[in-house]
């Protein structure tokens, strides 16, 4: 039974159709509405590459089935966040360190980081390092990703 | 039995209807093409027009068989079409890897995209701008020495000017290219782009989610699907029960022998239904004991010696004089471990098929796919989207080949994305690799005589065969195609008696393929801590005893430019003999060179660690590095390939090993095969050594040929434990702490 469901994305109410109401958050921003920042990468909250805002926090829109979500809650994807012409001062930091390789995994680093900045205006290196601990990067882009996210604080 | 499904039933069955996904930017120029390819776009490397066109409005593009695997020749290649047309970048557009608009420049990999790639487009700029300064010549009626060009616009000294769109805009060039006859090209020290670290042209789109991946392409009327795969590798299909899905909607089973999926308008229903479809399979168990994983390798038919090297007469010189030693060395099975899992939409019409694909060959995989089809190969076209990265042969051709299978059975286009433990379980992984080392040392400390063995499975780079072609029972070449992993087998020291021989073996658990640096990086573990291993027993600085070995004048700058680097302090190792029973913190340091296939980019490294005597967990605490690749096109992305190789090669050293049981993988996910995250991470200096007069070489592997063996090294630096095998986990650290 197809269902209706609202939603709060990057400042828009979207009513969607889902024959699923436990529908993980990160099909219906793909496919439903056709964002890109939230990426698909294990579906099991192991990678962080599917990460968004949900009220502030970054959390895993892979395992975030639609049913826990109301049309209140502010859902913000990198898309929301800010566009090549404006971007917000994390994907500012993250052009401006090249801190990208394939990119695949930096929708999660920018999101996770974007939330824990929000919290933690001043980190050390450290508290970046842990920050992020549970995002996984496969080229190797571990350097510049954390000189961005410590270039982001400075900046803001 | 094939599951017959109904195109009618597929489209109905949908509760929620794909959305017309609006195709920004390459994806609409991409689907755009496929709908209508420019008529006689030459394609043969021996034509300028393959390579380059300049539009009216003097907008250059460029036509790249090489492809940009999140390396960034996507804005490195470019830099040199740039340099040699003067055109400004913002004038360049960059198409890659598409069969039906790109040349065939060999696949993507062995850090040859600058080397190969960008050669052969430095060729064609120039012939294209020799060619432009005539007609230019001719036009202005002046001598063409009195010819200049700023940002694509010729120059008269009269004042007089003429644009490049102009003169050729939108027409061929008709121009030959002859690899044995190149034109001159312009000199290094006019370079204004090249040299540069110029930003690179996705980085904005990728931080912003308006970069179309692979996994973000969407064809109009395509259908999503998931594969099924076997739980044992070699089971057979035996009974699927459809009524296990009964309760999702629209979604429908597709079947050819062994290869099962699942088809749906809705993505996230042929996700649940992959999941919950109940299918019987045979029981399978072909993969060794993993516990005697070594014992198996060792007893493998040997098919044939690859002698890599033979100086001298080692059978003479060993043992003749002094001390010999021996050790045995081995590196596990890997993954390449791509964050995004494998992705491939394909689409049959008219007898022809498209792909849309992140293969790093797609040229290759045209002819793959046209032999499993039997089709001629003039009627596949593959088009590239850039994936998650795949440092090698991934999944990316089979999740490709998935996709065209079954748009085939049901005959519409499909979209086949494969999940976490498809990549995880059924990607080709870099193969496990046993290396016997044994060297004289004379009284004198002289090394006399070196001998080493490598097991390694037969094969070549070429093609993997496709996991569809063998599921489904489809025509296919049974090859091994573990890369070329015998190089770097040899080593580049003056010893005066050398034996290097490859043991080719007939088979390797798992379907092998490269991983970055592949060979090269198990190989030179090997043979940099084995001669470590002589320095230490010869009482002599490690740093030095390699320059006594070296006379390779660059090889040589390089290591004295790294012990200057580093600030080396001339000693031996170890520094610290501990014990088992001593508990603290134990620092080292270890240094590893190479000379990448002995041929070409030379890299030399200081790793520092951190051991914990009595945990054996081993931090990575910083590495120098000293790089030597030629010309350097770009450096802030020569530097971003030396820190990705480094904290990979980290990773893989330090944590990664496929595990298994008699039927199948059981590292099925990140639990399982953990690798390195964010609090593990080494800091990383580098210093590179440009050399604009030089040819330009590779860098995204030849740093990750060096980290396994100064991790090593250092390991012995710190503690007089020697780590032979690879993954350094901590129990084996500490086994070897009371060895």
């Amino acid at each position: 039974m197809a269902i209706s469901k609202a939603l709060n994305v990057n400042g828009k109410r979207e009513t969607l159709t889902v024959d699923d109401p436990d529908m993980p958050l990160l099909y219906a921003l793909r496919d439903n509405l056709a964002l890109r920042g939230p990426r698909f990468g294990c579906g099991m909250a192991q990678c962080g590459s599917c990460t968004v805002q949900v009220d502030g926090e970054a959390v895993r829109s892979c395992v975030v089935p639609l049913s826990s979500l109301t049309a209140e809650q502010k859902i913000v994807t990198l898309e929301g966040l800010g566009t090549p012409e404006m971007p917000h001062p994390v994907q500012r930091a993250f052009i401006e360190e090249q801190a990208a390789q394939c990119g695949y995994c930096i929708n999660g680093m920018i999101m996770e980081s974007a939330a824990f900045l929000s919290k933690n205006t001043r980190p050390t290196e450290a508290e970046v390092k842990e920050a992020l601990k549970d995002n996984l990067c496969r080229c190797g882009t571990h350097t510049r990703i954390v000189k961005a996210v410590l270039r982001a604080a400075s900046n803001g | 039995m094939n599951i017959q499904m109904s195109r009618r039933r597929l489209l109905k069955g949908s509760g929620a209807l794909v959305v017309g996904f609006t195709l920004a930017g390459r994806a609409r120029e991409a689907l755009a093409q496929g709908a209508s390819l420019p008529a006689a776009k030459p394609l043969a490397v021996t034509e300028v027009d393959a390579f380059l066109s300049i539009d009216i409005d003097g907008i250059a593009t460029v036509y790249s068989g090489k492809v940009d695997l999140g390396t960034g020749v996507a804005t490195a290649l470019p830099q040199i079409v740039a340099e040699e047309l003067d055109l400004p970048m913002a004038a360049i557009r960059f198409i890659q890897g598409d069969t039906g608009l790109t040349p065939d420049q060999g696949i993507s990999s062995g850090s040859l995209a600058i080397q190969n790639g960008g050669i052969q487009l430095r060729q064609a700029a120039a012939t294209a701008r020799n060619a432009l300064l005539d007609e230019a010549a001719r036009r202005l009626q002046v001598a063409r020495e009195e010819l200049s060009v700023v940002d694509g616009v010729v120059k008269a000294m009269s004042g007089q000017s003429v644009s490049y769109g102009a003169l050729i805009g939108g027409k061929n060039f008709n121009l030959k290219l002859d690899p044995k006859k190149p034109v001159a090209t312009k000199a290094p020290k006019d370079f204004k782009v090249v040299g540069k670290s110029v930003a690179r042209i996705d980085i904005p789109g990728k931080v912003t989610g308006q970069f179309t991946y692979m996994q973000d392409v969407r064809v109009p009327g395509m259908v999503h699907a998931r594969v099924v795969r076997p739980p044992a590798l070699g089971a057979r299909l035996e009974s699927v029960d459809e009524r296990s899905i009964a309760g999702i909607p629209g979604v429908t089973v597709v079947r050819q022998k062994d290869f099962l999926a699942v088809v749906s308008p809705s993505e996230w229903n042929a996700v649940r239904a992959s999941q919950q479809l109940a299918a019987k399979w045979s029981k399978s168990e072909t993969l060794p004991d993993k516990a005697k994983l070594w014992d198996h390798v060792r007893s493998t038919k040997v098919v044939k010696d690859d002698v890599t090297s033979n100086i001298g007469d080692v059978a003479a010189a060993m043992g003749k004089d002094g001390r010999t030693l021996s050790a045995t060395y081995d590196f596990a099975i890997n993954l390449h471990g791509s964050i995004g899992p494998s992705c491939g939409i394909a689409e049959f019409k008219d007898g022809k098929l498209t792909c849309w694909s992140a293969s790093q060959a797609t040229h290759n995989l045209r002819k793959q796919l046209a032999e499993m089809f039997s089709m001629p190969a003039e009627d596949v076209r593959c088009i590239y989207f850039e994936g998650a990265g795949c440092y090698g042969r991934n999944g990316h051709e089979d999740a490709t080949a998935d996709a065209a299978l079954i748009a085939k059975l049901i005959g519409m286009p499909v979209r086949v994305q494969w999940s976490r433990a498809d990549e995880h379980g059924w990607e080709p992984m870099g193969p496990p690799t046993l290396i016997d080392l044994k060297a004289t040392l004379s009284d004198k400390g002289e090394v006399t005589a070196w001998d080493s063995r490598f097991f390694v499975p037969q094969g070549m780079p070429g093609n993997c065969p496709l996991v569809a072609q063998e599921l489904a029972g489809l025509p296919a070449p049974p090859v091994l195609s573990p890369g070329n992993v015998i190089r770097n087998s040899d080593i580049p020291y003056g010893i005066p008696n050398i034996r290097t021989i490859c043991h080719r073996l007939e088979t390797t658990p798992f379907r092998p393929s490269w991983i970055r640096a592949p060979g090269r990086m198990q190989n030179t573990f090997a043979n940099e801590c084995f001669l470590d291993e002589l320095a230490a027993a010869a009482n002599v600085d490690p740093l030095a005893f390699r320059l006594k070995y070296l006379d390779d004048k660059r090889g040589i700058e390089l290591l004295e430019r790294l012990r200057a680097f580093v600030k080396w302090e001339a000693r031996a190792s170890p520094l610290t003999k501990a014990s088992g029973t001593s508990a603290g913190v134990l620092k080292g340091r270890g240094v590893s060179y190479t000379k990448y296939e002995k041929t070409r980019t030379y890299v030399g490294v200081v790793a520092e660690v951190e051991v914990n005597t009595a945990s054996g967990a081993v931090r990575t605490t910083r590495f120098h590095v000293v790089h030597d690749c030629g010309q350097i096109i770009n450096p802030d992305g020569v530097i971003s390939q030396i820190e990705g190789n480094i904290h990979q090669t980290v990773s893989r050293t330090m944590k990664e090993e496929v595990h298994f049981d008699r039927a199948m993988s059981t590292s099925l996910d990140w639990a399982s095969y953990p690798i390195m995250t964010f609090p593990e991470m080494a800091d990383i200096r580098v210093e590179l050594i440009d050399r604009p007069d030089q040819a330009p070489w590779g860098a995204g592997e030849p740093t990750a040929a060096v980290v396994p063996s100064a991790i090593s090294n250092a390991i012995f630096d710190a503690t007089g434990a020697r780590l032979r095998s690879a993954p350094f986990l901590p129990e084996k650290v500490k086994a070897a702490l009371t060895a």
